[in-house]
């Protein structure tokens, strides 16, 4: 009796923690989501963006609102989950606290796929999507292809650290192959180049979310079957083994998961830095360990942290913009520097 | 932290670019230095330089037009016009000039960018003589032309050459002049059918100047940088009244001209969009500041004044 008692505490209390970090963190990237797209660099007022009388062909209020930025904070939720999400997931299963999206180098395949399609002018659409964002989507596939081949190496007994420098290794093998192709690439488009690399969140229609939407769906899928298993893996390969977990596997799972998240955040909004590495730390500090808050928390999290980020890169020197990719290092920078300090 | 050094290493690459393409701010010193640049080389009594490297596509158009297209010996990667330059040596751009390859040619002077500096301290110690090019407005192109020509020892075809485009572009101005000027959006760039990455001008720089020479009112004028990323929330609160977009070399097939700018038909209430005055214009007189700046104004004026040139 008193052993099934003990037995069944820590599953209620982790409900419990569960439904608690999804209200908390649930109504803080809600709530981002509502108020995100009230500010921007110039006012508009609520009543004439849903003013009825006013034909929508000339109310600029509304167009700002459903164009200019609903759109844009959405896009800002996708990516921002999507990293931190992938993050996360990296983190645990390379045992590593400087793991990112960026580490395995699925982050800089898309960048060249974009870089590709900017130097070479490639002009297409697949599904409503443009030709940069599709071209970055298959770039990061490129890489995971990469990745993946090393994950494979890996079940024959390689081991986190060769995987890891492995991920290393192919991040630096893309960033010479991108410096290469802004070689060959003429003045303007190397000026394009550049501001692609900073980030955008202003993607100004809806498809590109939606398209989004599916290698994220799919991710999160994969996520959902990961929280237990990273638990075991982040705490040893072969405790988790022992346990009975078929390792292989779920890593493979964990890692399609993550590049697929990785590579479409990174194709819909260029290489928004930092989000990855330090959101996935900011809510361990608040709700521990236990994977299975820390996935859905980070997602929520995430979504509100870039929500905030790209708010403070649209307004800080309106009527101009910054980059949020600028915002984000800047922000995370110093907070993950003082998180490592106060570790120590 | 690759990241951070990633994103450092592309922001000094555009403050290279900005600065090289020059923002159009005073910057006395840097006149002065090129004044002093011809000066200095005049007084060390230079021979008239016969093996010219120009690494400016702007100043390769110049030495043409004043009739010293012969004496050029090597001109940088990124020369397109005169057609003759396709024969003509190539010895790098901006960010990569290959200094082996110009000392080889045996130049008896280099134009270079004023930002080449490290370019510059080698061919001093080459003993090579440069002319240093610094960019920023309109005013500046016939200036640097005028120097250009002093040092080559072509003062007069030069003079004469420089004075022809300001009275071509005093003749634009004058048509235009007492029209209407609409607030135009001069997008310099952007992705392929998507209003995103869009690249405006702000209120400095050549194609500013031009189009403010050629009747139109620079939307974003009021932005002191050269080029602005432009958001799609501050186009619609702008509200131009016209919208041209440049598209340099290839990157516009005559078969996308109509697709890209239905592009624009998602920003609706924009006066531009709605009064079907949007403009896609292809050429590479609108990326070189020199000479063919007169073709440009003509083009921007036809294009937002239609009806005075029908006449």
């Amino acid at each position: 009796m008193t052993h099934a008692v003990a037995a069944h505490r820590p599953r209620v209390t982790v409900r419990v923690r569960l439904a608690w970090t999804i209200a908390v963190f649930g109504t803080i990237a809600f709530l981002a989501c509502l108020l995100a797209p009230l500010a921007g660099s110039t006012p508009i007022h609520l009543s004439t963006v849903f003013d009825r009388s006013l034909p929508y062909a000339d109310n600029i209020d509304a167009q700002i609102f459903w164009v200019a930025r609903l759109p844009r904070v959405l896009a800002a939720a996708l990516v921002g989950s999507s990293l931190a999400l992938a993050g996360v997931v990296f983190q645990a299963l390379l045992r590593n606290p400087l793991a990112s999206p960026d580490t395995l180098g699925v982050s800089a395949g898309a960048s060249l796929g974009a870089m590709i399609a900017i130097t070479f002018n490639l002009d297409f659409s697949l599904f409503g999507v443009t030709a940069v964002p599709v071209a970055s989507f298959i770039g990061s596939f490129g890489a995971l292809g990469i990745v993946y081949g090393l994950s494979a190496a890996r079940r024959r007994g390689t081991s986190t650290i060769v995987l890891l420098l492995g991920g290393v290794t192919v991040q630096a093998l893309l960033s010479a192959v991108i410096a290469f192709v802004q070689y060959l690439a003429d003045f303007t488009q190397t000026f394009r180049n550049v501001r692609w690399l900073m980030g955008s969140l202003d993607v100004a229609s809806y498809p590109p979310l939606l398209a989004a939407l599916i290698p994220m769906g799919t991710s999160w899928i994969g996520f959902a079957t990961l929280p237990r298993v990273l638990d075991l893996i982040s705490i040893g390969h072969e405790s988790a083994a022992a346990r009975g977990v078929d390792v292989d596997r779920f890593e493979r799972v964990a890692l399609v998961s993550a590049s697929l998240a990785t590579g479409a955040a990174v194709a819909l909004a260029g290489p928004v830095s930092f989000v990855g590495l330090i959101v996935p730390h900011l809510v361990r500090l608040i709700v521990g360990a236990d994977h299975r808050l820390v996935l859905p928390a980070s997602a929520l999290f995430g979504a509100a942290f870039l929500i905030g980020c790209d708010l403070v890169a649209r307004t800080i020197i309106a009527p101009l913009e910054l980059p949020v990719g600028i915002i984000t290092a800047i922000i995370g920078g110093p907070v993950f520097l003082w998180l490592l300090l106060r570790k120590s | 932290m690759a990241a951070a050094s990633k994103i450092l290493k592309h922001i000094a690459i555009i403050v290279a670019l900005i600065v090289a393409t020059g923002s159009s701010t005073d910057l006395p010193a840097s006149r002065e230095a090129l004044r002093w640049t011809a000066v200095a080389s005049a007084q060390a009594g230079e021979v008239r330089p016969t093996r010219i490297i120009s690494l400016v596509p702007a100043t390769t158009e110049m030495l043409f037009v004043m009739g010293a297209g012969h004496r050029i010996a090597g001109v940088s990667d990124y020369d397109r016009f005169p057609p003759e330059v396709a024969k003509l040596p190539k010895v790098g751009g901006l960010i990569d000039p290959n200094v082996e390859r110009i000392i080889s040619l045996k130049p008896d002077l280099v134009i270079v960018y004023d930002t080449q500096t490290d370019l510059k301290q080698q061919l001093d110690r080459a003993r090579i003589p440069t002319f240093r090019y610094v960019h920023r407005g309109l005013p500046d192109i016939t200036e640097t032309m005028r120097m250009l020509g002093d040092r080559i020892g072509a003062k007069d075809a030069a003079n004469a050459a420089a004075a022809r485009i300001e009275a071509q572009l005093g003749a634009v101005k004058a048509r235009v002049a007492g029209r209407p000027r609409p607030s135009t959006l001069l997008v310099f760039g952007r992705d392929a059918g998507a209003l995103r990455h869009i690249d405006a001008s702000g209120g400095y720089g050549f194609l500013h100047d031009v189009l403010e020479l050629a009747g139109g009112t620079d939307v974003l004028g009021d932005l002191k940088q050269q080029s602005v990323d432009v958001s799609t929330e501050m186009i619609l609160r702008r509200a131009p009244e016209a919208i041209i977009e440049l598209h340099y070399g290839e990157s516009l097939k005559t078969d996308r001209i109509e697709d890209e700018r239905k592009v624009w038909n998602a920003l609706p209430s924009v006066p531009a969009v709605k009064n079907n005055r949007v403009y896609l214009l292809r050429g590479d007189e609108f990326v070189v500041p020199g000479p063919r700046i007169v073709i440009a104004a003509e083009r921007f004026a036809q294009t937002l004044h239609p009806e005075v040139f029908q006449r």
